[in-house]
């Protein structure tokens, strides 16, 4: 402890004594940490409102039935040689119904599953939203507000009406708000829809929402499963999709296996439905840690560098501590403290200016357009980053400082005071 | 009187730039409170048996020991430590911590061997730097120094710890004959009231016929 403090003293001094080169060295460090505290915050952030945009947009899993268009021929069916090849050109999908079989009797089992928040039936196809002699292509969903409020926040989302007037509206319909705008639409108003088959329905506008991105705003709507089921000319047990909300929602991936094997419909996870999105996350990762990395390297480099210069221009001193009783241990403590200092405090000064940049980044304006709902640039502010940041400069400074600090110590007094 | 340093038969080869044998088996005896003084022509190896006797040149064939200890073999750091306490220097050039101020590079030795408070260890700076003449200089850089008030601080520094033995290669080789005179006086002193043995590589005459005892090298061996 003793020595440890006489080190520390005589590396102090020696620090202070060449202050333009210790600071130099220590902006180094100050400049890996403050661009690793940056890019993982911004990355992170960006990160992060992916997987928002896409937890918020889709459901956990969905359970549907997907339009199957593989399927054998009939003579494979009706049993002809197995050695044989069959080829059906231009094969068209059965008219079958999308229709999930005993979806209600499904719905109430799923309601109870085990780490299920909240599952909802849906019933969705395709519509015409007529405006005058214009008509604006859209689907529709047919569903249970309430637990389709649990499922997405709606309520969050509503931007004009309640959504309690689908309850009491049969006739009811929330519409995403870009549709509204380009409909001329307002809550009160009455709007028609038409579907493929044909069928025309009048429909009152309960109110109108915003997801923040136009692919759902400007072609969804909303209105109860009764009514979807009668535009459509369907049986009240008619849906065409069972969505679920978990309470994890990592566990989304295998509960959906399970879930497709027991029903034998297709169940979905969020991360299958939002590949794309989320396929930038894993090259933003990568691409973080490749820059943090060669920042700290580079910094690294530079105290290195530094502290071997030093140490040439310290040989004598080196010499006459070890003459005058200093041990091996001592000189090497000597020298990797001034590497340590280094490191700590332009650790330290690299996470307040890195916060501070992440800071000035979080408040930039995003010119997201209509497309997102976005007004800054994401950043994510997290403690475990900057504790990562101080501990890597440590250790890269400790690294750094360690083989100078060794070759300091293997200085034979001899050869120096001799000359 | 008490034999605190024995040398026996030290030999010691150059490697560079081809083998050569400096010192060929020297023995000889240092008592306590002695005050000698080698010379000899230079390359004789007189600052070669010098280094070794100081420890800081462990390789050589023979043996050395000190108040019956034998130093001979023992780690680096052992022998540094063992330096720290019982042995002080003074080189050919001064060789102070040029950061510091006189007074901490008298003081280091002191502090690394950690027998007394850093007080008490600033008292006994003062008290050796105002021996030297130099109290008046002890708040002043290193590197501020002039060459004699550098020498005359690397002295107090060897002085700090009460080391047995004081080992000098030329320690007043910077100094002109009134301080040469104040060195030798304090040598002297240390020798006869403290006990302390005084070895000193010179090459000034003087110096040297002033002294206990002369121990003459001629190529790798002692003379006389």
């Amino acid at each position: 402890m003793r020595n440890l403090r006489l080190a520390l003293d005589i590396a102090l001094t020696h620090l202070l004594a060449k202050k333009r080169q210790t600071i130099i060295a220590m902006l180094g460090v100050t400049f890996g940490i403050s661009m690793f505290i940056v890019m993982i915050s911004f990355m992170q952030g960006v990160n992060q409102f992916t997987l928002d945009l896409a937890l918020d947009g889709s459901p956990h899993v969905r359970i549907y039935n997907p339009i199957k268009n593989d399927r054998k021929s009939i003579i494979e069916q009706q049993g002809g040689p197995a050695d044989a090849m069959y080829i059906v050109h231009h094969q068209k999908p059965k008219s079958e119904l999308p229709k999930i079989k005993n979806g209600m009797r499904i719905l109430r089992e799923l309601e109870q599953w085990p780490g299920v928040q909240q599952a909802a039936p849906n019933l969705s196809t395709q519509v015409f939203y007529n405006s005058g002699s214009v008509q604006f292509a859209g689907s529709m969903i047919g569903c249970d507000i309430l637990k389709e409020n649990v499922m997405y926040d709606l309520e969050n989302k509503l931007e004009t009406g309640a959504l309690e007037d689908l309850l009491t509206n049969p006739d009811g319909i929330l519409l995403g708000n870009e549709l509204a705008e380009k409909m001329n639409v307002k809550v009160g108003d009455r709007i028609s829809i038409s579907t493929p088959q044909g069928t025309i329905l009048l429909m009152r506008v309960v109110g109108t929402f915003s997801f923040g991105f136009s692919a759902v705003d400007g072609m969804r709507s909303y209105a109860t499963l009764a009514s979807v089921q009668k535009i459509l000319q369907k049986d009240p047990q008619y849906i065409t999709d069972i969505v679920i909300r978990l309470e994890d929602y990592t566990q989304a991936k295998t509960l959906s296996k399970t879930l497709s094997q027991i029903y034998g419909y297709t169940a979905e996870d969020w991360e299958t439905t939002n590949a794309a999105i989320l396929a930038g996350e894993v090259i933003r990762n990568v691409m973080t840690f490749v820059v943090s990395l060669a920042m700290l390297v580079v910094a690294g480099f530079g105290i290195y560098n530094i502290m071997n210069m030093s140490i040439l221009n310290k040989l004598k001193d080196i010499a006459i501590l070890k003459a005058t009783g200093f041990e091996s241990g001592n000189i090497v403590s000597i020298f990797l403290l001034q590497s340590l200092i280094i490191g700590v405090l332009g650790g330290v000064l690299g996470v307040l200016t890195g916060g501070f940049f992440s800071y000035l980044i979080s408040i930039t304006p995003f010119p997201s357009g209509t497309g997102f709902n976005i007004e800054t640039f994401p950043v994510l502010f997290e403690v475990k980053y900057y504790i990562t940041g101080i501990v890597f400069g440590f250790l890269t400074t400790l690294f750094a400082g360690w083989f100078p600090a060794r070759r300091a110590s293997r200085v034979d007094p001899v050869d120096i005071i001799r000359g | 009187m008490q034999t605190i340093l024995k040398a026996d038969n030290i030999v010691k080869y150059f490697y560079q730039p081809e083998p050569f044998e400096v010192l060929k088996g020297v023995s000889f005896e240092a008592k306590k409170g002695e005050f000698l003084s080698v010379v000899g022509k230079s390359g004789c190896g007189k600052s070669t048996l010098l280094y070794i006797l100081s420890t800081m040149d462990t390789d050589y064939q023979g043996n050395l020991q000190m108040n019956n200890e034998t130093l001979t073999g023992l780690s680096q750091n052992a022998l540094s430590r063992f330096r720290n306490e019982h042995m002080g220097f003074v080189f050919q050039f001064h060789y102070l911590l040029p950061e510091f101020t006189a007074l901490k590079n008298v003081m280091l030795p002191a502090l690394k061997l950690g027998k007394y408070s850093p007080k008490e260890v600033e008292e006994r700076a003062y008290e050796k730097l105002n021996w030297m003449g130099m109290g008046d200089y002890a708040l002043k850089r290193a590197s501020r120094l002039s060459g004699g008030q550098q020498q005359r601080v690397a002295i107090a520094r060897a002085l700090v710890n009460d080391p047995a033995i004081i080992m000098g290669d030329e320690p007043t080789g910077n100094l002109d004959q009134t301080n040469t005179g104040i060195i030798f006086d304090i040598f002297m002193k240390l020798a006869k009231e403290n006990g302390q043995t005084i070895i000193a590589v010179t090459h000034d005459k003087d110096f040297a016929a002033a002294s206990d005892r002369i121990i003459e090298m001629s190529d790798g061996v002692i003379v006389n």
